[in-house]
């Protein structure tokens, strides 16, 4: 298994040089991605120009939206940025895409609420036609199109999983909760007959440090998620916050079957990178960044 | 904190005696209508987790109650004249009765305020308190007062049950399945104290009502009853209690609290009597209501805590009792399985316990159950050990299949045989260039496939391995690009080279699809001889067996589903029109297709999308197809339109075949990603399929490896 790690372009009031600060020590550490997550109503980057920028500043490290919420987008516009992106980047991005929970981003963006589901399958097929029939976007095919992956966990997205996209992003929780998506993920590649198995991506926040980095931890993560009402004090519970605990998470995802992991930092001190770079160092379950470097490489 | 409790049951009791226990500076009331010695119902049952719980919580209630447990192991079934006998499952029970004073009196030893035979007629008359908890069961006041803010959903059972008590000592957990003049009657009864048992009758509504049970008294309700079931009370009376026949009505709350007002237990949720889980939920709630509130000053954080914690745990049990009263209101249609295969299928009723846990339970049982299953019930054949189910052999027709398990290698991949597996399935094969979904489609039309073919199938049968082909039409399918693993463009049309399309109505599959032409009455005779055509070349190709894809949104399939034929002549409207030219081609090819070799239908079961092929018009479908001499059905669903939606995960078709099984009385093979021989063998032993197509390891995630 991969893991990658979160930029923190969504933690307030973080600064443009301190991303690429961040992307340039995950470029160098044993990171197989960057990760991003989108929020339109909050105090964030938009997160194709924060990867953009990444691109730049980075060589070898891969590119991830965590994910992007599509139906609020312009499908061909969005369909132009990623492909732009892979381009410059040289073919470092997987695209991740889903429908979003927050009616207040539907809202500052204009679009409308209603029927996002069925628009957002129309986004898919239509995303894929773009990328193949090179009308917009770069030309050069050097790299094909992003690899695309999508988020949610209603009954539909499996399905739209394997009939539209190479993945699925798994939105969080423990390992067991993957595990359940996972199986659905597989059931529904198999039935749809598609070669191969689906990407497999899970996610997890984590908090390295003292008490006050915790703390902090926890306060954003519930400020992030206040959205969900008390949920967000489930999420805040599942905070790592021990190398143990990304240990375990980690092995925990790995025995399920993940290919990789994005671990979000909810603290954009330096340190926490330090941190989780020795805390996922030497650990059996996670594959090498040599070997995650290879651009390309089949994930699983 | 004052803190006010409606209704005096196990939940409301427990969590007075918790939260007065935590914090004695608490005001604890406690309201209740009834008397303090008048209680509905006969005996509760716990399991040994929730007996755990329960010591945590407070050991000196947990000592009283669990002196006078009951506790058994075992489950006794009752099944045409039989007694079958599964011990390892632990349950203690105890008198309702015993369980209300044991904790009464543990709340008056804390000072809980225990105010009996006292109606709360409406909520704003009660005093001011901090927090109201309402526990005052399934009709609850406060419920029923605030409906806006808890959003209640109740769903009534189809079944009718009536609650009595039996002076009979009994060792086991008991069920007991009675055929009478007027239909199935089920018994689940159970001990709660040295001389009395719970005895539930339960039977579908139409037997209710065949049998006068709605016109009868309780007095006499329990007279039918004792008759009825005079072989197994064996002279013990019933007794009823304010006992009515009643439907199960399953109660779910988008919320559970509002304010300073809280549901706890059946106020909140409800969960099917025979998985024996309603008090015990009450008090698991009221445990963690007790201490969210001892770890959280903060009232609305506490009360978000409680549902938190609990929401996950009572769905997930919700889950489990609407399959086991999904299983109790169709018994009838599992009476034509052998009683080892009832038997199993009513212990694994849940989908909780699977055979390695039964095996692990109970070796003797699962022995037993393997026997049967390997001689098929007869108790004639002598064997010394018996395989389990996944290894028995299964004759079909003529054909004989060394063990259940079933692959079927992509039709992209190269074509190699799967070691272990019984039967290899091959294909989808197009009948026709036409009928090809995708231009490497590999077909029976053509002469330099069909020659492969041989080989291939000859190289097979040097191991003990059958082969099957399906044979398949793609219809408005066709003409589309290979599926492959990146990039996906499943069903996007060929940019060149693309053949015309037909379907049943002239419907594209997704907008960027070729538009089919609706198939004509010539054509459609043009198809079936494509399909005895390729039938007859399997055969001389060596194929054992034979399926014919009617599933899928392919061409067949096309005709049964509502959504994709819109016809309005002789092959469209009702489901006996939509099913007329399917039926005519498999009756086509069960003319040239020989008698000796297995021919079944890979059918669709369901479309997953509202105002499509539902489950009964398959069940009405294999029925005919049966009547024309079709031997097997592979249950399928989706893909009939691009946007349908299946709740997939592990054996998600495994439902369909049980009822296909079941119902029509047919051999079922089932796939929809089952991984494992335990799964495998799960399904086999509880009668719900015949044959497994396994996922092999290829597709599912990493095998352990052993680092170099």
């Amino acid at each position: 298994m991969r893991v990658s790690v979160g930029l923190p372009s969504t933690i307030p009031g973080c600064q443009g040089r301190v991303l690429l600060e961040w992307a340039r020590r995950a470029d160098a550490g044993p990171f197989s991605a960057l990760a991003v997550l989108d929020r339109i109503v909050y105090d964030s980057y938009d997160p194709l120009i924060a990867l953009a920028a990444v691109a730049g500043a980075t060589t070898r490290i891969r590119l991830a939206t965590n994910i992007i919420i599509a139906p609020i987008r312009n499908t061909t516009l969005l369909a132009r940025s990623a492909a732009s992106l892979q381009t410059i980047s040289g073919g470092r991005l997987s695209l991740g895409v889903a429908i979003g929970a927050r009616q207040e981003d539907y809202e500052a963006t204009g679009a409308p609420f209603a029927n996002r589901s069925r628009r957002f399958t129309e986004q898919l097929s239509e995303l894929q036609s773009t990328w193949e029939d090179k009308r917009v976007g770069p030309s050069s095919a050097e790299f094909g199109p992003p690899r695309l992956l999508l988020g949610g966990s209603s009954d539909a997205v499996f399905g739209r999983v394997a009939r539209y996209a190479d993945g699925y992003m798994h939105g969080g929780g423990p390992p067991r909760a993957f595990a359940r998506a996972a199986d659905k993920a597989r059931a529904a590649w198999l039935d749809l007959g598609r070669p191969g198995m689906p990407i497999l991506w899970g996610q997890g926040y984590f908090a390295l440090g003292g008490d006050d980095i915790i703390e902090e931890g926890h306060r954003y993560v519930r400020d992030y998620y206040s959205f969900t009402g008390p949920f967000a004090e489930k999420i805040a519970e599942g905070l790592l916050t021990t190398p143990q605990a990304i240990a375990q998470f980690l092995r925990g995802y790995a025995d399920a079957g993940c290919g990789e992991v994005a671990l979000f930092p909810t603290s954009a001190g330096p340190d926490q990178l330090t941190r989780l770079i020795d805390a996922v160092s030497g650990l059996a379950s996670v594959e090498s960044a040599a070997h995650a470097a290879e651009v390309g490489h089949p994930c699983t | 904190m004052y803190i006010t409790i409606l209704g005096a049951g196990p939940a409301g009791l427990y969590c007075g005696l918790l939260l007065k226990k935590a914090n004695p500076s608490h005001h604890v009331r406690i309201l209740e209508r009834n008397p303090p010695d008048a209680t509905y119902g006969w005996g509760v049952v716990f399991s040994d987790r929730t007996l755990a719980a329960f010591q945590e919580a407070d050991f000196k209630s947990y000592k009283a109650i669990t002196s006078r447990f009951v506790l058994w192991d075992a489950i006794d079934t009752y099944y045409r004249g039989e007694l079958i006998h599964c011990s390892g499952h632990v349950f203690a029970g105890l008198a309702r009765k015993v369980l209300l004073t044991t904790l009464q009196e543990r709340c008056r030893e804390l000072g809980v305020l225990l105010a009996f035979s006292t109606e709360v007629e409406r909520l704003e008359s009660l005093a001011p308190a901090d927090l109201v908890i309402a526990a005052d069961g399934v009709n609850s006041l406060a419920r029923r007062t605030h409906e806006a803010a808890f959003v209640p959903r109740i769903s009534p059972g189809t079944a009718r049950y009536i609650w009595l008590g039996a002076d009979k000592t009994l060792d086991a957990f008991t069920f007991i399945f009675k055929e009478s003049e007027y239909g199935l009657f089920q018994v689940h009864s159970y001990p709660f104290s040295g001389d009395r048992s719970t005895f539930i009758v339960e039977c579908a509504e139409d037997v209710w009502r065949r049998a006068g049970l709605e016109q009868a008294s309780e007095q006499e309700s329990i007279v039918f009853c004792e008759r009825l079931f005079a072989d197994e009370l064996r002279g013990a009376r019933l007794y009823s209690n304010n006992s009515k026949w009643i439907n199960f009505s399953t109660l779910k709350c988008a919320h559970w609290h509002t304010g300073n007002l809280v549901l706890l237990g059946d106020a909140a949720h409800t969960a099917h009597f025979s998985i024996g889980s309603g008090t015990k939920l009450a008090m698991e709630d009221a445990i963690a209501l007790a201490n969210a509130i001892e770890q959280y000053p903060d009232l609305e954080r506490a009360l978000t805590e409680y549902e938190l914690t609990r929401r996950p745990i009572v769905e997930l049990l919700q889950g489990a009792a609407a399959e086991s009263q999904g299983y109790f209101e169709h018994t009838q249609r599992f009476t034509t399985l052998p009683s080892a295969q009832f038997s199993f299928n009513l212990l694994t009723r849940s989908k909780r316990i699977t055979y390695d846990d039964l095996r692990l339970r109970d070796p003797r049982y699962i022995e037993w159950v393997d026997r049967s299953f390997a001689t098929c019930g007869s108790q004639t054949e002598q064997i010394t050990f018996a395989p389990p189910p996944v290894f028995t052999s299964l004759a079909l027709g003529g054909l004989s299949l060394s063990n259940r398990i079933v692959t079927q290698p992509s039709a992209e991949r190269t074509w190699t045989a799967q070691a272990g597996a019984g039967l290899e399935i091959y294909g989808p094969l197009a009948v026709s260039a036409d009928g090809r979904a995708t231009p490497n489609q590999p077909g029976l039309y053509d002469a330099d496939h069909s020659a492969t073919l041989r080989a291939q199938v000859d190289s097979l049968h040097e191991t003990s391995i059958k082969v099957c082909a399906v044979l398949n039409h793609a219809g408005r399918r066709g003409a589309s690009r290979a599926p492959t693993a990146s990039a996906s463009l499943l069903d996007r049309p060929l940019v060149t080279g693309a053949w015309p399309l037909v379907s049943a109505s002239a419907l594209p599959y997704t907008p960027r699809s070729q538009t089919p032409s609706e198939l004509t009455r010539d054509a459609m005779r043009a198809v079936i001889e494509q399909f005895t055509s390729a039938a007859s070349v399997a055969d001389a190709r060596g194929f054992d067996m034979l399926l014919l894809h009617m599933a899928q949104g392919y061409l067949l399939a096309s005709f049964l589903s509502p959504l994709t034929n819109q016809r309005t002549d002789d092959f469209g409207g009702s489901l006996a029109n939509r099913m007329r030219f399917p039926l005519e081609v498999f009756a086509a090819v069960r003319e040239v297709w020989p008698r000796q070799k297995p021919l079944g239908v890979a059918l669709n079961c369901h479309d997953g999308v509202k105002g499509g092929l539902t489950l009964d018009d398959a069940v009405a479908t294999a029925a005919s197809l049966k009547a024309l001499g079709c031997d097997l059905i592979q249950p399928m669903a989706g893909q009939t339109t691009p946007e349908a939606s299946l709740p997939y995960g592990k054996a998600f078709l495994a439902p369909l075949a049980e009822r296909i099984r079941t119902e029509v009385g047919m051999v079922t093979l089932v796939g929809g990603y089952i991984t494992t021989t335990n799964e495998a063998n799960t399904l086999l032993a509880g009668g719900r399929a015949d044959l497994i197509l396994m996922t092999p390891p290829s597709s599912r995630h990493a095998t352990p490896q052993v680092k170099g």
